[in-house]
Parts: C-alpha cells; structure tokens; sequence
C-alpha cells in the first residue's frame, strides 16, 4: 500500500514532482561546483603563481662572492665554483619530482659584442630554452620557456643545439640588431633569432644555449646557478623548524612535504656539492597570496552551499504545502500522523537522492567546463565527494521539508478537505 | 479652508478615490498581517537571496584591490634606473614621490663595489632601511641596524667580510670605512652578497648618488602603466621600465581568481533567485480564493493584478533593503576573516540589488497570475 502510494504520487503529479526535482538538482548542481571548485583552486593557483618565476636557486657549495650590480657581473667569469650540467637530470629523480615544474640552468659570461659596427662589453647568459632531458624513462622539457613565462621574444626563439642567440632589447637597440641579423659575439659570428623583451636585466644582455656560453667560456658541462620551479605547500611552523633537530618520525613528515624548505633539502641531496635556497621574494609570498585566495573561495563556496540549501528547502515546503487536501483525505481515511509524515518523508527522500545524482553529474560538468574556461585544465573531482554531497541533498530536502510536513500534518481533516486551511 | 462650493458629485468622487485607495491599502496591510507566516517565509526568501547577491557583487567589487594590496608584498613593480648604469638625478626620488602622490612606496638604491682588507670583492649597497622595510616584506633581517658604522650584511657576504665576527673595513677609491655587522640578511637572491649601509652615511664614504630607484606602485595594471608614463615624462634622462614578472605574474593570478569568483556569483545568484521564484510562485498559488474573492465581487482584472503586482513589489523592495544590508555584513565579515580588513560598502550595487529583486519578485507573481486568470472565480471558490 505504501509503496503504490509512493508510486502514484510520482505518477499523478509528474509537473509537480519534476519542479520540486528540478530545484534539487540544481541546488545540489552549484552546490557540487562550487566545492569541486574551492577543493582545487589552491593547486590551480600555485600553478599559476608559477609564473613569478623560480622559486629557489641551487648554486655551488664553495661558490665565491657574487659581484653583481644592476645584473651586471664583474667578478672574473672563471672564479668560482661551477656545477656540473651533466648533473641536472638529477633534479627530476628527487622525491617531489612531480611538483618540480621545470628548471633553468644559467651560465654568465662577459663578452665583447659587436655588431653593425658597434663593439660594447655585454653579459652573455647561457641557458637552456626548451631542452629535451631524460632521466631514466622518464623524458621532460625544460627551460626558461616554461620557468621564466614572462620573458617575450620578437622573432623565434632559438633552438638549444643552435649556436643562435637572443639578444635583450636595450641592447639590441643600441647595437640596431634586428631577428635575422648576424651579431659577432667574442669573435665568432651568431645569428639573432630573436629580440628579448623581459623587463629585468636580461634586457642588456645576450641569451644564448649553454653549450654556446660553456664554449666562450673554455669551460664544458659548467653551469653557474640553477633556477627551479616547484609547486610548494604553504610555510607552516614545521616547515621554519631547523631540519637538524628533528626526531625521526617528525623528519620523515618534514622530509615528504612539499615545503619549499625540504625540496631545498632533496636538491641538495641530488646535485653534489650544491646549495639549495628559497628565493624569498618568491617562495615567501605565495603561501600569503594563496591562503587568500582559498580562504575567499571557502567562504564563497560556503554561501553557495546556503543558498542552494535554502532554494530546496523552498521548493520542497511549496511542493508539501500544496498537498494539504491530500493530507486531509487521507486522514479521514484514518492514516495516523505517522503514516502521512513516513509517505512524505519518502517522497523527499526518493526526490533528494534523483536530484542529488542527476545534480552530482551536472554540477561535475559545470566544474569541468570552469576549469576549462578559466584555468586552461581539468578540475578533477575526487569521488569521495559523490557520497558526501548525495548526504548533503537528503539532509537538506529532510531539514527543508520538515518544517511543511509537520504542519501539513497538523491540519484538521474537516478543514483540508473543505479547503479552508 | 477652501472656499470653493463643495458639490456633491465632487465629494463623491473625492471619496470614491481615497476609499479606493484606502482599500488598496489595507488590502496589502491585511494580507501580509494575516498570512505572516508565509508573508514571512515569503520576505525570508527574498532578504536571503538579495543579502547573498549584495555580498557576492561587493565582494567581487572589492576583492581585487584587497587581493592588490597583498600582491604588493612582492615588492617593486616599476624600476627607475640611469641610463646605461649612470647616476640619477639628485631630484629623481622627490619627483618620483610626487608622481606617487602616496600610493606606493619608492627606495632608492646606490652601488658601489668596495674591497675587504683581504682584498675581497664586494658589493655596499645604500638605502633607506624604513622604506625597504615596507617595500621589501620577504627580507629576513635578524636585526635592523641603528647606529653608525653598523651595517646590514647579506648571509653569504658575511664570511667573505667579517668571517670571525669581527668589525671590517671596506674601501673604495681610497677611502676606508670602519664597520660592524649589526645584522644579516637573507633573501635567497643577489642582495645574500651584499652590504648594506644607511644612505647618507654610505654618500659620505662613497660620494656615489643612488643609481636605482625600486617603487611599488598600487592599483590596476592601467594605473601602473599610467605612473610608468607619467615617470617617464617628468624624468626624460633615465629609464623607468615596469618590471614584468611581477606585473604579468600579479594580472595573471589576479585575472583568474576574479574569473572564478565571477562564475561562483553567477552560480550564487542564481541559485538564489532561484529560491525566491519557488518560494514567491507558492505564496501567490495559495492564494487563489483572494483573487476569486476579489473577482467575485466585481474587481476587474487590472485591479487584481495591479494588487498581486503591488505586493509583490513591495515585497521586492523590504527584501532588497533589508537584504543589502545584510549582504554587506556579510562582505564586510568574509573581509575582516579573510583579508584582515573590511570590505568597502559599495552604494552603487544597491540600485542593481533593488531592481533585481523586484524583478525577480514581479517574475514570480506573474507565473501563478497568469494561470489563475484562466480559471473561473466560482471553481476556484469552490475548493477545487
């Protein structure tokens, strides 16, 4: 009996329950969208934070004093320490290899350069543009392409096996080089594939690849500094913690988070005689900009998830306060207050759990299309959320129609069946 | 008094107008007195949903120039530099200033390179320690010097000058000064291999006027743009250039976070919308027998609707005025949470807020009306 009830309610009033249906879904839709959203947000901004550049800077262990103003080197370009390219590939073998987004390698040298016949002192930066590397079976392209996004070049950039240059637009200006145009840099002659536009101190400089710098400089597989790129977790207290004093199984949790702190740790470890450092200016200010931004989508999804509860909790007292008749018939059947509030709270429920896996997909597919259109890449949606969400919906329809259902009810047969109440 | 000859025809039309309008009145009074309840669920709706949508509008208003302030812990946006590594101007700071007018921050910046007694190569660098304080958040200073001959020396300059603890020297161009490292800096860049000295006293030693001058500009990157020209212009000898990794980093990012945030209003708003045109198409079904009442006593159907219409719009705008305030609590609260300072109540939603909200409630009236008219008064009246 209660089943054919149930069955017949869904049956008779299709118009009705689909609006009551419709309201759930979508609530549960932008309920599920808007978590799905503020769960990923912190990886899609710390990518996108990456593009300020390398956050930490591996040098040699021993290195001399830098003598460097304005970006222009004037110590001795053969003093000092040198760390081994051959050693680099090593980077992608440490423990956050995956958080590790890319690295540059960078090799100043003085040089005299000169072309269309004017000869000026420059600094010759060897890097890599957008190198192919192996390590082990793993393959993975890195450079300044992808560390330093904010550097344009006018023109092509160069390939790394090439002995083409890029030169940095003051001094290109000054030399009136142009794409294409040949620049002799410390005697031999290059092509300028490109003019480099940076806003920093590479605008007076030449980039070239390394081989092309390790070359002027008589010095093969040497690289003077490494600039690395990784997705990092916010400093906490145990990050600033001094790793030395660590107990074992503190160490270990240090050891596998990605704090900037312990993937300085993991380079080290990698490329013999390196020392690791964050670069404040950049490692430091994530975690500010990136708590904010986290913190404003949890209190926005946290709005969303309101206001999605109270439009089904509308819907559903609407949908049961139009029913009273029924309520009353019923009744007068001589069905207690039971009965009428456990074929209600089915019908809730049975509607809840509808709107909740329709919403669920629908709400997955309003993220993704966010994700696409926003940051270029896939929201992903953890599965835990199906069960939890589909909870949310039964808890929100019962919490929403228990208030209409409890005065339904209450109605006195005699008036709902008249029509008065 | 008037004077005028009251005639009876006039009075009665004088009275059939106020009683007319009297009834409107107490018609929209009762209905809302006797039916509280769900006038109440029905207002409930609609103050939540303008509240909602006040506090997404004003957040999203707002949210990037708070976001703005924190990007500035980045440090310098634009850099005013001599050409070709030539001094600056001695009115280069104040002219920069000027141009500010108090929205940002410039340090100015001096280098020279000074040798160790041991005949060490190093950078001393001149500034001012207060500005570079604000500028420069990132800066891991163990303690800020005071007093003269005391300088701020870079972890990795600190063994090559003072490897013992010891006072040093460092000279350039014949001239020798005599100091100790007050504190050390740490920073992971460049500034780890240099010294740091008070301006005046480094000019005194040095005689080198600065070189650089490092400002951080605040608001769009249009205003920055505009500040880079207008620096441009006053000091036409030297090169301003914006320093784009931090300009196109804080776009990038900021871009996205409003992108998002303007999807999650869309969706909120929405939604919201959405429980007012639930709630209200319910209020105004359920009272059916007041419009076959009405009907029934000879109300054309202007005036019934014209009555749905004026409650409903009334119900708009309590809900709106209520709900704006309420919103920019909220907006005001999520700033104080998350930002560390209250959100900026902006007016200028308001008028959106309010006619949204009417629109909505009018919306709402409209769909139950527009079915009800279709059924005679008597059916209605009878129950069925």
């Amino acid at each position: 009996m209660f089943a054919r009830l149930l069955y017949e309610s869904f049956r008779r009033q299709k118009r009705r329950k689909l609006l009551a249906g419709v309201a759930i879904t979508l609530g549960v839709a932008v309920a599920t969208a808007m978590i799905a959203v503020a769960t990923d947000i912190g990886d899609k901004i710390n990518r996108e934070l990456r593009s300020y550049g390398a956050n930490l800077l591996v040098t040699p262990q021993e290195d001399t004093l830098d003598v460097e103003i304005g970006g222009v080197n004037l110590k001795p370009p053969s003093d000092g320490n040198f760390l081994s390219e051959a050693d680099l590939p090593k980077i992608k073998g440490t423990f956050w290899r995956n958080n590790i987004l890319g690295f540059s390698p960078m090799l100043p040298v003085n040089v005299s350069v000169d072309g269309s016949g004017h000869a000026q002192d420059a600094t010759l930066l060897g890097t890599y543009f957008a190198r192919k590397l192996t390590f082990g079976k793993d393959q993975f392209t890195t450079g300044v392409h992808s560390t330093n996004p904010w550097w344009r070049v006018e023109g092509s950039w160069p390939a790394d096996d090439s002995e083409d240059v890029l030169v940095g637009e003051h001094l290109a200006r000054k030399l009136a080089q142009h794409p294409g145009d040949a620049i002799d840099i410390a005697g031999q002659s290059h092509r300028v594939a490109g003019i480099l536009s940076t806003g920093g101190a590479e605008d007076d400089q030449v980039v070239a690849p390394l081989q092309v710098a390790q070359q002027i400089l008589g010095k093969p597989g040497a690289v003077r500094r490494v600039y690395v790129s990784a997705l990092t977790k916010p400093e906490d207290a145990l990050a600033r913690r001094d790793p030395k004093t660590m107990s074992g199984a503190l160490w270990d949790r240090w050891y596998c988070s990605p704090y900037v702190q312990s993937i300085a740790y993991q380079l080290q470890e990698a490329i013999p005689h390196s020392h690791a450092e964050q670069i404040r200016q950049v490692a430091q200010n994530e975690g500010t900009v990136l708590s904010r931004i986290q913190g404003l989508m949890l209190l926005v999804t946290l709005a969303a998830l309101f206001a999605s509860a109270l439009a089904v909790s509308a819907a559903m007292a609407t949908a049961i306060f139009e029913r009273r008749r029924e309520v009353g018939l019923m009744k007068a059947l001589g069905a207690g207050n039971l009965a009428v509030a456990a074929l209600f709270f089915a019908e809730s429920t049975l509607l809840a759990l509808l709107g909740g896996v329709a919403g669920f997909f629908a709400g997955s597919l309003l993220a993704h299309r966010i994700g696409r259109s926003i940051f270029n890449s896939q929201i992903t949606i953890q599965p835990v959320l199906f069960p939890v969400i589909l909870a949310i919906a039964v808890i929100v329809t019962f919490a929403g129609s228990a208030a209409a259902i409890r005065r339904a009810v209450h109605f006195d047969p005699v008036f709902a069946l008249r029509g008065d109440a | 008094m008037s004077s005028a000859p009251q005639t009876p025809q006039s009075v009665a039309e004088r009275r059939s107008g106020s009683t007319h309008r009297s009834m409107f009145l107490r018609m929209l009074v009762r209905a809302a007195v006797l039916r509280r309840g769900r006038a109440a669920s029905a207002l409930l709706a609609m103050v939540v949903a303008a509240a909602v949508a006040t506090a997404m509008m004003n957040l999203y208003v707002d949210v990037q120039a708070k976001l703005r302030k924190e990007f500035r812990s980045y440090g310098a946006n634009i850099v005013v530099v001599g050409k070709d590594g030539a001094s600056l101007p001695p009115d280069a700071l104040a002219k920069t200033e000027s141009v500010l007018g108090g929205r940002g921050i410039a340090v100015p910046f001096a280098y020279v390179v000074a040798r160790t007694s041991a005949g060490q190569s190093v950078v001393v660098a001149g500034t001012d320690y207060d500005r570079v304080q604000r500028l420069n958040h990132w800066w891991s200073v163990s303690a800020w010097p005071s007093g003269l001959q005391e300088a701020l020396v870079g972890m990795r300059a600190l063994p090559a000058v003072s490897p013992d603890g010891k006072p040093f020297d460092l000279s350039f161009q014949g001239h020798t000064i005599h100091l100790t490292a007050a504190g050390t800096l740490q920073t992971g860049a460049a500034e780890d291999s240099r010294v740091y000295l008070p301006m005046t006293e480094f000019f005194v030693w040095s005689g080198v006027p600065p070189s650089t001058i490092e400002v951080a500009a605040t608001g769009s990157s249009a205003d920055i743009n505009a500040i880079v020209g207008r620096l441009s212009e006053v000091l036409p000898t030297v090169d301003v250039r914006p320093v784009r990794q931090i300009v196109e980093g804080e776009a990038r990012v900021l871009g996205k976070t409003r992108a998002t945030l303007y999807a999650a209003a869309i969706l909120i708003i929405l939604t919201a919308a959405l429980c007012v045109l639930a709630t209200l198409t319910g209020w105004v079904f359920d009272r059916r027998r007041d419009f076959a009442i009405m009907k029934a006593l000879g109300a054309s159907e202007g005036l019934v609707s014209g009555f749905f219409a004026a409650e409903a719009a009334i119900l708009g705008v309590v809900g709106a005025l209520l709900g704006f305030i309420v919103g920019i609590g909220i907006a005001a609260w999520i700033g104080r949470v998350n930002f560390n300072a209250p959100v900026v109540p902006r007016f200028s939603v308001f008028p959106v807020v309010l006619v949204g909200s009417i629109a909505v409630a009018l919306l709402s009236a409209i769909v139950p009306m527009s079915l009800l008219r279709r059924v005679q008064p008597a059916i209605i009246l009878k129950g069925e």
